[in-house]
């Protein structure tokens, strides 16, 4: 068969199957998770905590398990250490030094799950419960002043802290430099 | 504290060849002439035995046998061309090195030398337990294996890749090398699936605006990406420079975003929830937003503006008087470079440098400026301009308007002085 003609005839059938992909609604390949499977990965919570799982955990509980799962990077009232400052800084945004931690600086209660629970403590991540993850972030507010000594965190009072830098952020407007 | 501002980027290798060059031959006969005369006799440092008129060692007896080395490794001779790290890091896990810029050639980085920006280490992730998750508000989750993933249809694509935080505003005086300064940028031939071609195969809902992008590693990175960037050139990367991703990079699949900060191209991807809000992640609130003067911050800044740098000469490297080629890297995350300005005299006048083909959007783009040094105190600095007509700012102007803690987006011009003894140094100090 002559070349040109191959090159031709094998164009046209690669156009034909993948207009007929394209019919059928795609490729094909892989397949649907399962409810089950989304649901054990599906960890990121909204700003609005409306994601935030069941579960809860009280300032004292947290604690507890800051001294004992978090000091030694964040230092024992999270003043900072191997790992970043959690508190304080409030008021020092427009200085000449700002000190943002997640007391002065951080806009969304809710994100302080989301990270703990994905991220921290560093060396092993993704083993606290849903209750501890509640807990040490009602402790981390409240080294902020954000919640009271004898609070309990949950779905519905982290949904309601509200963080004093919430309207600190805005959009990009570069270019700006001319 | 353990971002990118990597507190003080020290630099590991020993000072480069042309400086031991310079000190060596400086032994032997000392002297101007002796140092102008340099580059000629340039890879003899080792002895005269194997230079003319003898015959060399390596010649009298069989080299190596092939396949000595089932993966090749650059000569022993190169063994300080490695990843700059930054000393006395009070930990490892997220923390970052930079490509040792001023010791390579053209626009590729090589793979074992790209810049390194982890938050939770560098998984080890077997390829055939990893999975892609594609849900949220799309008519068809999906979940895929590798092999099912490379079986849609494929691009290569050379784009660079930046770390926002390269370098940080306080620390531009603490760089002694191009590397400190700017190495947490590289550039790569990147192979792999569009995301468009994805997001079309799961259907999206009319709700559909972001996609959270989240890795597979301790850090579980999450970024948000807008909907016209996944639908415009975004891809899903699963090989650089033609081989594998390499672990640091994202091995078995990674999110490419070409020109925006680097944090987003989120490596060893699994899952992408398609949502109609951003994820507002700790990693687009604490971090990679930039804090202006007035104490707002500027979030979602994702385009890495046009920047530029002299490789060579540049700091910590040495020049004889006479003839020394300028060259260097430019980029823009808007597009193509449109030219790069060198300048010899600190800044007075700027002249075109010529930009080495291809240039490419989004790429490095390789510049070259001829020039006869006269020997006087100098500084030389490089300016480039994209194809949106944007130039790159002085830091003067730049902090002008961002103060000094915005530590993300620094794309100022970098100057490097030259001293009588050709000496080059940071020219911020
Ligand atoms: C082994 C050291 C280590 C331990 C233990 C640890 N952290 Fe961290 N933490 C870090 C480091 C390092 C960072 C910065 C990570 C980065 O930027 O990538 C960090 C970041 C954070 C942040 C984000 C701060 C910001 O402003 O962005 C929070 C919140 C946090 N950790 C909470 C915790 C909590 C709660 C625990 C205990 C459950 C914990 N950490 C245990 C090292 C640690």
């Amino acid at each position: 068969m002559v070349t040109s003609e191959l090159v031709r005839i094998l164009a046209l059938s690669v156009a034909v199957l993948a207009s007929s992909a394209q019919a059928e609604g795609g490729f094909g390949f892989g397949r649907a998770p399962t409810a089950e499977e989304i649901a054990g990965w599906n960890i990121d919570i909204d700003r609005d905590g409306r994601k935030l799982p069941p579960g809860h955990g009280s300032v004292v509980q947290g604690r507890v398990l800051f001294e004992a799962q978090c000091a030694s990077c964040h230092g024992l009232r999270g003043e900072g250490g191997i790992g970043d400052r959690l508190a304080g800084g409030q008021g020092s945004l427009a200085t000449h030094n700002p000190v943002k931690t997640v007391g002065s600086f951080w806009p969304y209660a809710p994100t302080l799950f989301d990270y703990i629970h994905r991220a921290m403590p560093m060396n092993a991540p993704q083993s606290l419960t849903p209750d501890e993850v509640y807990a040490v972030v009602g402790y981390v507010l409240n080294l902020n002043g954000l919640v009271p000594d004898d609070a309990v965190m949950d779905a519905e009072t982290l949904r309601a802290v509200r963080m004093p830098n919430r309207d600190g952020f805005v959009p990009d407007p570069r270019p700006d430099i001319r | 504290m353990s971002d990118d501002a990597a507190p003080e980027a020290v630099r590991r290798t020993p000072r480069s060849r042309r400086q031991i060059l310079a000190a060596g031959s400086a032994l032997v006969g000392g002297g101007l002439a002796e140092v102008i005369a340099l580059p000629a006799r340039a890879e003899t440092t080792g002895g005269i035995e194997n230079t003319p008129p003898h015959v060399p060692r390596w010649m009298k007896e069989p080299g190596a046998d092939v396949g000595s080395q089932l993966y090749g490794q650059p000569s022993e001779f190169e063994k300080d061309v490695i990843r700059n790290v930054p000393k006395n890091g009070k930990q490892y896990t997220s923390s970052a090195s930079r490509t040792p810029l001023q010791e390579l050639d053209g626009i590729i980085t090589p793979n074992g030398l790209f810049y390194e920006r982890h938050h939770g280490g560098i998984p080890a992730i077997d390829p055939a337990q990893h999975r892609l998750m594609i849900h949220g508000l799309v008519e068809r989750p999906l979940l895929l294996t590798m092999d099912e993933l490379r079986r849609f249809p494929t691009e290569s694509h050379i784009y660079f890749l930046e770390c926002s935080g390269n370098p940080g505003f306080e620390t531009v005086k603490q760089g002694k090398t191009a590397s400190d300064l700017v190495g947490l940028a590289s550039c790569c031939e990147w192979t792999g699936v569009r995301l468009k071609t994805i997001l079309e195969e799961v259907g999206l809902k009319p709700e559909a605006k972001w996609v959270v992008a989240e890795g597979a590693d301790a850090a579980a990175l999450t970024r948000s990406v807008p909907l016209e960037k996944c639908l415009d050139d975004a891809l899903l990367v699963f090989s650089q420079n033609g081989e594998r991703l390499r672990p640091q990079q994202g091995y078995p699949v990674r999110l490419l975003l070409p020109g925006f900060e680097g944090n987003m191209s989120v490596k060893w991807l699994r899952r992408l929830n398609v949502v109609a809000e951003p994820a507002y992640s700790r990693e687009e609130t604490a971090k990679y937003t930039d804090s202006m003067p007035d104490g707002t911050a500027r979030q979602f800044t994702f385009t890495m503006e046009a920047k530029s740098i002299i490789t060579r000469p540049s700091g910590t490297q040495r020049i004889a008087a006479g003839f020394n080629e300028i060259t260097g890297l430019a980029w823009s995350g808007r597009g193509r470079i449109n030219g790069v300005e060198v300048s010899v005299d600190g800044g007075t006048t700027w002249q075109p440098a010529v930009l080495q083909q291809p240039v490419l959007s989004r790429a490095f783009t390789r510049f070259r400026y001829p020039w006869a040094w006269d020997g006087r105190p100098t500084v030389i600095l490089s300016r480039a301009t994209d194809e949106t007509g944007y130039v790159q700012p002085s830091f003067a102007d730049l902090t002008a308007i961002r103060g000094m803690k915005s530590f993300y987006h620094n794309n100022a011009i970098v100057p490097w002085r030259i001293a009588a003894d050709g000496e080059v140094s940071n020219g911020y100090v």
